[in-house]
């Protein structure tokens, strides 16, 4: 039993550790700023679907070490992060049965929260950047979520044919 | 859907827990933000999840460093010969020029002797690498390959073979992270190479601008002046050379003229850089750090 879970969980904590690979891996200058929102996309989707296993005690913890790999404030992507991963599992049975547009349209919304937090705490502590480096991830990671869980759906349904 | 169906039957008191959780988990991030944003307490815990995010790094640096071997190693023979007789070449100009600098050295330690002031010192030099540089346009930081096992210190001065890039703002084990003079936060004290103009340069958030807010409109300053580094704010060894005048806009209506400055290391092009110890700054390195 628990070798069957080790097995199921290994795969999705090598697409948390891409998704942490992708948030700090170098880019061109131009794309930097349309660099998707990989940690919470990740986060969101397995949260949502196993929301007793991936909950917010995950994303505060992976939140931190995003923190800390981006130099940011320490606890601004953390809070961020628990904020939008409380609200995926809290719905977690009706986004799941959404259809895809319907999906897209409420993972939108979560990033636009997701950034909309970063840039509040940013105001706060005085961190001026322009608008654009908040909406090029919103929009870049809702155009990409469709892809996105086809591929995680694929590394599910692999994982769980094997055990 | 076994899962789905079990978790419906425990969702109340799942639900009540998660309420409690997130209350619990978004306080103490509110906590962890006013107490990094307050003072720098965290340092111990940034350093050990830091360590965590090293082999990370190391991973994602990999096809850029493998690429890289990839080229070196195969570069053509005549492509080695070219790039050994051009070095050949820098090698000897470099050696004439020093041959005159060392004469210099001699008779400025001679002048400084007569007239009892302490000996310039030489500064021990290591080289480093970039390992990574940061995802955020506005907050120009970069990760190099050295930490506090090698020696490396806040408040430590980074520079090229061009001239001054920054400084290291935290030290984590086996890698720190450093900001360019570039960014917004950073400020560095320097002086005219001319005519020893004391002023401060403020980074602008553009790789290619400095900003130099404090000069009065009648200051001895034209297009092409070179900045150096008065060594004065305790963490960047004196005379290092750090940028060129590019323009001055005296307005009479302003008590300050608009005077930028070009970096003269090319902050968006470095691969490695050298960190200076600088003897006399160690101690109040500290207080140098900006925010």
């Amino acid at each position: 039993m628990s070798k069957d879970r080790a097995s199921r969980r290994l795969p999705i904590l090598l697409c948390i550790v891409a998704s942490l690979m992708l948030t700090i891996a170098p880019v061109p200058d131009w794309a930097e700023v349309y660099r998707p929102d990989w940690v919470p996309l990740t986060l969101i989707y397995w949260s949502m679907l196993l929301p007793r296993t991936y909950s917010i005690g995950w994303a505060w913890v992976i939140g931190l070490i995003v923190d800390v790999a981006q130099g940011t404030l320490f606890g601004q992507h953390a809070l961020a992060l628990v904020l939008i991963i409380y609200i995926a599992v809290k719905f977690h049975l009706q986004i799941r049965v959404f259809p895809m547009l319907q999906m897209t349209a409420t993972v939108f919304a979560l990033i636009a929260l997701y950034q909309f937090i970063l840039f509040w705490i940013n105001g706060v502590a005085g961190i001026n950047a322009p608008a654009v480096t908040y909406w090029g991830p919103v929009v870049t990671g809702t155009l990409i979520w469709p892809l996105l869980s086809v591929i995680y759906g694929n590394i599910r349904y692999s994982a769980s044919a094997r055990s | 859907m076994v899962a789905a169906r079990s978790e419906r039957s425990h969702r109340a008191p799942h639900s009540r827990a998660l309420g409690l959780r997130f209350s619990l988990l978004a306080g103490l991030s509110i906590l962890l933000l006013v107490v990094d944003h307050r003072d720098n307490h965290l340092d111990t815990v940034r350093k050990a999840i830091g360590a965590t995010v090293y082999p990370l790094r190391v991973v994602v640096d990999a096809p850029v460093s493998t690429w890289r071997w990839i080229s070196e190693t195969t570069t053509s023979r005549s492509d080695l010969q070219s790039e050994n007789d051009r070095l050949n070449i820098e090698r000897l100009l470099t050696h004439a020029r020093l041959q005159q600098f060392a004469a210099l050295e001699a008779e400025n330690s001679r002048l400084l002797a007569m007239l009892d002031a302490t000996k310039r010192v030489r500064n021990q030099v290591r080289v480093a690498k970039i390992m990574s540089v940061s995802s955020d346009p506005f907050q120009h930081d970069l990760v190099i390959d050295k930490g506090s096992r090698d020696g490396v210190y806040n408040g430590q001065a980074m520079i090229n073979d061009q001239g001054v890039i920054g400084q290291v703002v935290e030290t984590g084990l086996l890698s720190s992270r450093g900001i360019l003079i570039s960014d917004p936060d950073h400020a560095l004290p320097i002086e005219l190479n001319r005519n020893g103009l004391r002023t401060v340069a403020l980074g602008t958030g553009k790789h290619d601008e400095l900003n130099l807010p404090f000069l009065p409109n009648n200051a001895d300053i034209e297009v092409d002046d070179l900045l150096v580094t008065s060594g004065l704010g305790g963490a960047f060894p004196p005379g290092y050379p750090v940028a060129t005048i590019t323009s001055v806009i005296r307005n009479p209506q302003e008590p300050f003229a608009e005077v930028t400055a070009q970096p003269i290391a090319s902050l968006d092009q470095v691969r490695e850089l050298m960190l200076i110890w600088n003897d006399a700054g160690e101690t109040d390195s500290e207080e140098s750090e900006d925010e």
